[in-house]
């Protein structure tokens, strides 16, 4: 039963209402300006912050702002819930301290240099997709190409079955996608994914392998191997935000190229201005939105917050603020100021920010080397996903 | 001129050292650090004030001399 359609996003906003997924920018514009932090009574009590400085205070203020759930659904974690700081997918929803303690075990792994080296395997990765698609006049650059990339990538790094793809997709679509299912409905579509990690886990264990999975299963805290839910959960999250998240990103920067005949032969012409392209539509169509849920009743600016709310903590609404950027609801791919919250803000900053970036330059030099002129073959037929990754996930591209 | 990184608000976006290279460096977790002193060559004042301007925490900052 999809949620009734809203009619007042200032005091009954639903992130999966129709509207909001199809062109959610200028809600969140009006909103700005005439209810910055609105609420709505759905999901048992949401607030939406839509300015930079109310997103960034409420990303570093950890002490009102939990992250022990970040998927708004009608189900919140109570009681039984793994609790904070630990939580169910740490370190992505665990508190300090021992957020860093679970995040400095993944960091090393996406830094930069560790990052670079996966590059030549993600571009033959991206040429191999694109020499399926040759000789053709319409290539779907979703379902095509830039849905395989961060799939392939992730795989490759946690050691799993390429093949597995579909499954992967299929994992994410009911993790970020299906948050309106009734609860029980939810839990018992988990049971495959528990299933398909604790295999995996399994074949780890009995086959030890240079792989990030092998490395959660052997590393210590303090002299201890981590507890079966920590290691559980961080795999599960490493699948679930390194899929989509990525793949939306290589989608909208194509399908805003498909639209900007200018945009596009600049770039193609002097691909040098990629990464700072990218910075832009990272900023423009920042696909992911994160949430917290408020630890005791207090007041934000004038807010009356309840234990227990939700907050959809918009970073795409933050990087439309026309208070922090010049010309914010312009895409301007050669901006040279750029302080944007794509990634978040804080102590949750995506920690796989260095391969987003990677697969997203990767994959828009590669498709624009290809296929240097295309367009939009059918408005109409684009569909984008909902929930709190945004990104086209049907794109028809006319190729010229 | 000097660059400084404040690492209490760093959280390793990694915009420094992509846009100024020559004045930044990331540590195996992917913070930011300044190379050396810090001390801006002449020539790259631009890509320092770049690094300023691109930092999403505020993270990093420029001395005057």
């Amino acid at each position: 039963m999809p949620n009734p359609p809203v009619s007042d996003f200032a005091t009954d906003f639903d992130h999966l209402d129709e509207r909001w997924v199809k062109d959610p920018y200028p809600i969140w514009d009006e909103l700005r300006a005439t209810c910055p932090v609105a609420h709505s009574d759905r999901y048992g009590g949401t607030w939406l912050p839509t300015r930079h400085e109310d997103v960034a205070a409420i990303s570093n203020d950890h002490d009102h702002f939990t992250s022990r759930s970040i998927i708004v659904s009608d189900h919140r974690p109570g009681e039984e819930a793994p609790p904070a700081p630990i939580g169910i997918a740490p370190p992505i929803s665990s508190d300090p301290p021992f957020h860093q303690i679970a995040r400095r075990l993944l960091l090393p792994a996406f830094s930069p240099r560790a990052v670079a080296e996966l590059e030549g395997f993600t571009r033959a990765l991206c040429e191999r997709l694109l020499d399926g698609l040759a000789d053709r006049d319409v290539v779907d650059a979703s379902i095509d190409y830039a849905e395989h990339i961060p799939v392939g990538v992730i795989a490759k790094m946690l050691g799993l079955p390429p093949e597995d793809g579909d499954t992967f997709r299929h994992f994410v679509h009911l993790i970020l996608e299906e948050v309106d299912l009734p609860f029980d409905e939810r839990l018992a579509k988990f049971t495959p994914v528990e299933e398909y990690v604790a295999a995996q886990v399994a074949d780890h264990l009995a086959n030890p392998r240079d792989d990030l999975l092998s490395y959660l299963l052997n590393v210590e805290i303090d002299g201890h191997k981590l507890e079966e839910q920590h290691i559980f959960g961080t795999a599960v999250l490493l699948l679930g935000a390194g899929i989509d998240t990525t793949w939306s990103a290589i989608g909208a920067s194509l399908w805003h190229l498909a639209q900007h005949d200018e945009d596009r032969r600049r770039l193609v012409a002097d691909p040098s201005l990629l990464p700072v392209a990218i910075e832009e539509f990272l900023r423009a169509y920042a696909p992911v939105t994160m949430a917290r849920i408020v630890t005791e009743d207090f007041d934000f600016k004038g807010c009356p917050m309840k234990k227990d709310d939700w907050i959809l903590l918009s970073f795409p609404a933050a990087n439309r603020d026309p208070e922090f950027f010049d010309r914010a609801d312009e895409v301007v791919i050669d901006r040279e100021i750029n302080r944007h919250a794509a990634f978040g803000l804080g102590i949750h900053r995506c920690v796989g920010s260095n391969l987003a970036r990677m697969e997203l330059r990767v994959a828009l030099e590669c498709f624009l080397a290809r296929f240097p002129d295309f367009h939009l073959a059918d408005p109409g037929a684009v569909a984008w996903s909902r929930g709190q990754v945004r990104g086209p996930r049907v794109l028809p591209l006319a190729i010229d | 001129m000097r660059v400084t990184i404040d690492a209490g608000r760093c959280q390793g976006h990694g915009r420094c050292f992509t846009l100024a290279p020559d004045l930044f460096d990331s540590d195996d977790l992917g913070s930011g650090v300044v190379l050396g002193d810090g001390v801006v060559p002449d020539g790259a004042e631009h890509r320092a004030r770049l690094a300023v301007a691109n930092c999403p925490e505020g993270a990093v900052g420029i001395e005057e001399d």
